[in-house]
Parts: C-alpha cells; sequence; structure tokens
C-alpha cells in the first residue's frame, strides 16, 4: 500500500541573515555565515528547503571568566586575552565567535571602557577570519556606548550586535543601521515581546535581512520546555508567512546548561544517579543545544569543544537527506 | 472527535427514550461529540452504528499498554503534533538493550540500579530489551527468564524467529511483554503469539509503504510500529509521518505508538539520538549504553517535553526542613512553583548548612510573576508567617527573602514580627551567601 506522504503546504520561510563581509563585500572575513532561510520544520527537508545548517558559534570573553575547572585546558592559556581566545576558537572549529563585553560592565573596578571594547573588537577581527558577534555587558547606558563604538570600528564587517531589548533597543538599532551591521533583538521567552520587538525594529528601517531573534533559551531541566514551545510556535509562524516572526533564533545553550548544577556538581556534591562530572557537563550542553534544535534554532552559542564536535556530528546526520 | 454531533446523530436509533441519561438523541450526539459521553450509554445503538462511531471516535494513537504489576508503560494516545496545542500525555518508554548471550543477569541488576534523581524526581530506565543475539531459541528463552526473575521493569523481546519467540514469550505470558517483530515472512505466527499473551506486537517494515502493507494484513489491535530506517534523518522523518498521518488523516494503519532504536556506538552520542526520536514522538526508544550521563540528560529532556504546558507545576505548599535541622537553623522562603522551589532547595543543600526552606503558596508562580501578581507580597508573607509552624521549630525570627523582592521587607516585618534578610537575587548566590553570611 503506498502511503502517500503527508506534507505542510506552507507558504513563508525563515528569514536569510548573512553574518560577516568578504573582501569584496567590504570587509575583511575569509568567508560570510547565512543563517535561515527553511522552509520546512526543522530537519524535515521532504517537505521544503533547508539551504543552511544550524551555525555554530563559540563564547568569548573580554575578561577571564568564572567557569567551572574544566574549561581550564581548553581555554586556561587563552582567557586572559580576548584576541587569543578568539583564535582559538576559530581553531576548534567556530563558524562564528561570539564576543561579550563582560568586562565593560560598569559595576566593575577597572570597567573595560566603550573605546578599549572598540579596539578589542576590531583586533580579535584582524586576528580572525571568521563573522563576529559583539554583545555588550547587559547594562542599558554602558551597552550603547560600547555597541556604538564597536559598531564604528568594525564598519564593513557585518557583524551582529546584541542584545536589542524592548526598552533599549533604539540606540542599539540606531548603532547596527549606522554600521550597516545586524541587531539581536531579545525577548525574555515571550513570544509576543518577540513580535513586537521585531515590529519596533524594523519600524525603525532596519532591513529584515539585518534581524536576529534571541529568544532567551533555557537550559534543560529549568525551563527549557518553555522556549522549545515558543520556538515552535515562532517557526511555525515564519512557515505560514509572519515575517515577524520569521527571523533567524540564537539558541544560548552554553551559558544556560553551566548554570545548572547538574552540569558542574563535581560527583561529591552530585545528586543520586548522576555520575562524574566531566561526561555530564559535556552532555547537559549538547543535549540542551540538540532539543533546542528540533524546535528551530539557525545559531548555537556553545561553550565547551567536545560538547560542539558532538552536535556537529548529529548535525551531520540530521542533515542527511530525508525525503521520500 | 472525528465526527460532528449532527453526523452522529444520523446514526443514532432516534427514539429520544432518555434511557441514557440526556432528553433527546440530539443532545446525545453532541455529548458524544465533545467527548462528555460513551456510546455504551445508549442501549439500543446497532453495531452497524456502533462500528462506525467507535472507529471515527476511537483516539488518532491507540493506547497501548506493555509490562504488569507496577510497572506498565503506557503508550500512545496522543493528540497533537505540537506541545503547545495540549500537551503529550504518554511519556517515551526507554529500553535499554540486553543480548541474550551475555551475563544477563549482571547486567540486568546493573540496569536496575540505573536510577537518578533530580529536582524532586526519581529517574528510571522503563524497560530491559532482550535481544537473540545467539540466534540460539534454547538461549534467548533462558535469558528471557533469567531477565524476569531480576526484574520488575517491562520486557521487550527481540526475535524475528518465530519459534524462539514462542518459547521465550511462554516463560513471561503474564508479564505482558513487547514483541519485536514481525514482519513481512514471520507475522502470522508472530500474531498468534502476541494474541495468545494478548502481548503488544511490534511490526516492523522496511518502509512505510511496507509497514502500511504489513498493518493493513494483520487482524490484531495492539501494536507498536517500525518503519525499519535506522537512519537517524530519515527515523525523525517517518516517526513524523507516522504521528501526523494518524492525527491530521487518521490514517488507521499508522494509529498505533511507535518505536525507535538507536545505532550510534559512542553512548553520549547515543544520548543525542535518542533525544531526537523523543523530540520526534517515538512511544519507545531502545538504548544500548548504561552511561549515566545519557541516561539523566535524556530523562531531563522526556519529563521536560511531556510537561503539561497548560499548568503550572507546583509543589505542596509548607514548611521543607532541609539536612539535620535545629532550632538555630536558617530559614529561606521562596515560591511553591516548583521550577524555583527546586532550584532554590538544591542551592540550599549544597551549602551543607542544614536549613528550613519554606514553599510559599503561590499557585506555582515564580517569584517575580507571583510578586507581581500580588501573590508573593508582604501583606500574604507577613500574616501567614506569624501564624505559621515555623515559630514552634525555630527560636529565632529572622527569615531570608529572594533579593529579587528585596521590596516586601518592610510590610513583612511590620506583619509578623521577624527580622527580614534581603538574600541573593538569582538562587545560584546562595552558596556565596550562606558562606558569607550565615558561617556555612
Amino acid at each position: 500500500m503506498p502511503v502517500e506522504i503527508l506534507k505542510e503546504k506552507f507558504t513563508g520561510k525563515v528569514q536569510e541573515v548573512v553574518l560577516g563581509a568578504t573582501k569584496e563585500e567590504g570587509g575583511t572575513r575569509a568567508k560570510t555565515v547565512t543563517l535561515g532561510g527553511s522552509s520546512t520544520l526543522p530537519f524535515m527537508q521532504y517537505e521544503g528547503e533547508i539551504p543552511n545548517r544550524p551555525a555554530i558559534a563559540f563564547e568569548v570573553w573580554d575578561i577571564k571568566p568564572d567557569w567551572h575547572e574544566c574549561f581550564e585546558p581548553y581555554y586556561g592559556d587563552v582567557w586572559d586575552d580576548p584576541v587569543a581566545w578568539a583564535k582559538k576558537v576559530e581553531g576548534l572549529g567556530a563558524d562564528v565567535i561570539y564576543l561579550e563585553f563582560k568586562g565593560a560592565d560598569p559595576e566593575l573596578e577597572n570597567s573595560r571602557s566603550a573605546d578599549d571594547c572598540a579596539k578589542v573588537a576590531k583586533a580579535v577581527l584582524e586576528a580572525t577570519t571568521v563573522p563576529l558577534i559583539v554583545q555588550g555587558p547587559g547594562h542599558p547606558d554602558k551597552d550603547n556606548e560600547v555597541l556604538q563604538a564597536v559598531g564604528e570600528a568594525a564598519a564593513g564587517e557585518n557583524i551582529a550586535l546584541g542584545v536589542a531589548e524592548k526598552d533599549n533597543y533604539r540606540s542599539i538599532a540606531a548603532a547596527a543601521m549606522m554600521g550597516k551591521h545586524c541587531v539581536i533583538g531579545r525577548s525574555p521567552v515571550d513570544i509576543n515581546i518577540l513580535k513586537q520587538l521585531n515590529i519596533m525594529i524594523t519600524e525603525m528601517g532596519i532591513a529584515p535581512d539585518k534581524i536576529i531573534n534571541d529568544p532567551m533559551s533555557s537550559g534543560l531541566g529549568y525551563g527549557i520546555e518553555y522556549s522549545y514551545s515558543i520556538m515552535e510556535r515562532t517557526r511555525w509562524g515564519a512557515l505560514i508567512g509572519d515575517k515577524m516572526m520569521s527571523f533567524p533564533i540564537v539558541i544560548l545553550a552554553g551559558p544556560e546548561a553551566w548554570r545548572a548544577k547538574e552540569s558542574y556538581a563535581p560527583i561529591e556534591e552530585a545528586g543520586p544517579g548522576w555520575g562524574e562530572q566531566k561526561p555530564r557537563g559535556i552532555m547537559w550542553e549538547a543535549m540542551t543545544a540538540a532539543s533546542l534544535l528540533q524546535s528551530g534554532g539557525d545559531l548555537v552559542l556553545m561553550r565547551h569543544p567536545e560538547a560542539v564536535e558532538m552536535l556537529k556530528k548529529h548535525i551531520d546526520d540530521l542533515m542527511k537527506p530525508n525525503t521520500y | 472527535m472525528g465526527l460532528t454531533g449532527l453526523a452522529i446523530f444520523k446514526l443514532l436509533p432516534k427514539t429520544n427514550c432518555k434511557e441514557c441519561g440526556v432528553p433527546t438523541c440530539m443532545a446525545f450526539a453532541m455529548a458524544l461529540a465533545s467527548g462528555k459521553a460513551t456510546l455504551d450509554q445508549c442501549p439500543y445503538v446497532s453495531d452497524e452504528a456502533k462500528e462506525a462511531l467507535d472507529s471515527a471516535t476511537a483516539p488518532p494513537v491507540k493506547l497501548v499498554k506493555a509490562g504488569a504489576g507496577d510497572k506498565v508503560l503506557e503508550m500512545g494516545d496522543e493528540q497533537v503534533m505540537f506541545r503547545h496545542d495540549k500537551t503529550f500525555y504518554h511519556p517515551t518508554g526507554v529500553f535499554i538493550e540486553v543480548a541474550d548471550n551475555a551475563d544477563v543477569a549482571a547486567k540486568v541488576e546493573e540496569i536496575n540500579g540505573l536510577v537518578s534523581e533530580r529536582v524532586g524526581q526519581t529517574y528510571e530506565v522503563d524497560g530491559i530489551a532482550i535481544v537473540n543475539a545467539s540466534g540460539n531459541a534454547d538461549t534467548f528463552k533462558d535469558a528471557v527468564a533469567t531477565a524476569a526473575g531480576k526484574t520488575d521493569k517491562v520486557l521487550l523481546l527481540s526475535s524475528e524467529d518465530a519459534a524462539a519467540m514462542e518459547a521465550a514469550a511462554g516463560e513471561v505470558a503474564d508479564r505482558k511483554p513487547i514483541l519485536n517483530a514481525a514482519n513481512a515472512d514471520n507475522y502470522e505466527k508472530m500474531v498468534e503469539i502476541a494474541k495468545k499473551i494478548s502481548a503488544p506486537l511490534v511490526v516492523k517494515g522496511k518502509n512505510l509503504d511496507d509497514l502500511a502493507d504489513l498493518v493493513g494484513k494483520i487482524d490484531y489491535k495492539e501494536l507498536i510500529l517500525d518503519s525499519g530506517e535506522r537512519e537517524t534523518s530519515k527515523v525523525i522523518a517517518d516517526l513524523t509521518q507516522i504521528r501526523r498521518q494518524a492525527i491530521k488523516k487518521r490514517f488507521r494503519p499508522f494509529g498505533y505508538p511507535s518505536i525507535a532504536f538507536t545505532t550510534e556506538e559512542d553512548p553520549l552520542m547515543e544520548g543525542l539520538q535518542a533525544q531526537a526520536y523523543i523530540s520526534r514522538y517515538a512511544s519507545v526508544v531502545v538504548l544500548k549504553t548504561t552511561e549515566l550521563a545519557t541516561l539523566l540528560t535524556l530523562f531531563s529532556w522526556r519529563s521536560n517535553l511531556y510537561t503539561d504546558p497548560q499548568k503550572p507545576i507546583a509543589v505542596q505548599p509548607g514548611v521543607y526542613a532541609i539536612g539535620d535541622v535545629t532550632p538555630d537553623s536558617p530559614v529561606y522562603i521562596t515560591t511553591n512553583f516548583s521550577l524555583t522551589f527546586y532550584t532554590v532547595q538544591t542551592e540550599v543543600e549544597s551549602t551543607r548548612l542544614p536549613s528550613y526552606l519554606i514553599a510559599f503558596e503561590t499557585e506555582g508562580l515564580s517569584v517575580l510573576t507571583a510578586w507581581a501578581g500580588g501573590k508573593f507580597i508582604g501583606e500574604e508573607v507577613g500574616p501567614w508567617l506569624k501564624d505559621s509552624e515555623i515559630n514552634e521549630k525555630v527560636n529565632h525570627k529572622r527569615l531570608i527573602i529572594p533579593g529579587g523582592v528585596a521590596a516586601i521587607k518592610g510590610k513583612i516585618e511590620e506583619l509578623s514580627g521577624w527580622e527580614v534578610i534581603v538574600g541573593p537575587r538569582e538562587a545560584n548566590g546562595i552558596s556565596a551567601f550562606a558562606k558569607l553570611k550565615l558561617g556555612a
């Protein structure tokens, strides 16, 4: 009995957003990365196109991070120097570098100045060849200052500036527009705010192919199901033609997974049946990423190199043709 | 579900006898359509109408059960493609393979011992899949008997040799094992064996077409579907098609639970593969690994995915003792939203300082939401605290509140007579807080 394959008939698709710019395009990247473009549900290649596989971004901080000691062997030699660190993650297979200016937090002693942030961003661009995302310290006024300075310094490179939220999006979006960069719009696990923010950013005159969404993913075991469902609804919205729900999505797997005790607790402090920290931590991050990819992520922010290696293999398997 | 009230009405006797408890056949038809009544309430319905109505009102994915006693695994009976459309009802059963020519007793005991706990939940492997790797019927039968004696988990018997299956199934007839699998060559005999012990039977096709064909030939309803595909991307496509055809098209051959088998050799990669199958609707997933990191993350994901999105999950409000508490132990308060509560509980535990933790009744809302909604404010917490049982448990009156709601400090103090200490904003700050402020 031949089974008639039941295909959803979609009219829309996820917006394609290009990160980075090559020499010909006015930048200095060796190649660009395209996010989004899917006209089907995640990995269901038999009913639409998936022109771009999910890309991997690595976290790089401008100050030494307070991460678990298991990261020391990987980053211990570079985490005092964001430029060396960025170079290293490029070698580890980063499609994109996600540079966070935690050190620019005005509450810190010796808080990094906006000009200095711009210099670091510029140096990272010079030392690497992949596209760059830059995030401010998460302090509204300082974010504006930092992102404006970085946006100017990186003119032509088509980086992404983040994160623009409902209450502070104007100046960040303006900085992105000024330098012809992309902007990441963040909404607090709320689909209505996600859409509203996209409308507001678009109304400022930002082109659709310059917008990325960060719906603030939660980690495995700690509310991931809310993110999963919001991302499923967003993808559905994109596929049925809602342009304001169609922007590519970034999943914050690394930072969220490593907030959970399950990822970092040594075996002496672990719960019953948790096992050794090493595989557990890697797996907590990889599982967070892989689960959310099933609901429609286009860029995954990762931390542990071994989790990345696993995730890449898993994506290879998911991207093998499954058309009937 | 499938039929409108009017369509059902046409099939009813139309005598308005009222014996079903409602005044007219039309009203009864409406009640049937909305799932508020069942057909057996009508004493006069014709067999013909009954069959038509049964199939139309049957759930799109049949409920199939395996196992006996306390360890019954319910599979299927799902109604939606996306959890946000309603909810997913029956969490994927996680099975681990044991080869019949391995040390079955030892392996089964190892699997029995794979129990993990987090956020107040206990995770256990649901079943054991005994695989006829030896190809020998006696070895298989003995292995199944050994496993049955060692565990009360659900059993899955894996052999395509009908004679071997018959002998092994006879050993565990009262356990309602899953029989894996019927194929184009052996299905007649396999169905007979399954029927004899009322056990669920896996039907394994070569692809979706072949699977539909095979199901069509089988006169038995306790089925689980396997498209035969083993490549990750194709398995998720097939699982999605099976579910979608059942729900959106009511394609009867696919109206059963489904099963998937991992192929990855690396235990951690196997976890990601199994995750994809759980995410894409598998009712059962069979793994090889016993790696704790794989199981802990997989069970956590399953638990998250199958959480009912329609209701906030709450813990019983009240005073919880963490560790070996004394009258000097510190007292923390948070809301009774389970995620919040368990996160705080885990962090307080890790301070190693015995403490009391109050889960305040906020109807399952998180701290800031409950505060904004007027459920976690001084006017609520203060009077409650004044009369709470905690006053008899400790010899001090110092309450630690979440930093995010520092604003409620004054009102609580005024209304309860307790001193309020503002704790950290995030649960992961509790360790540092306890060290600094409580001498932990």
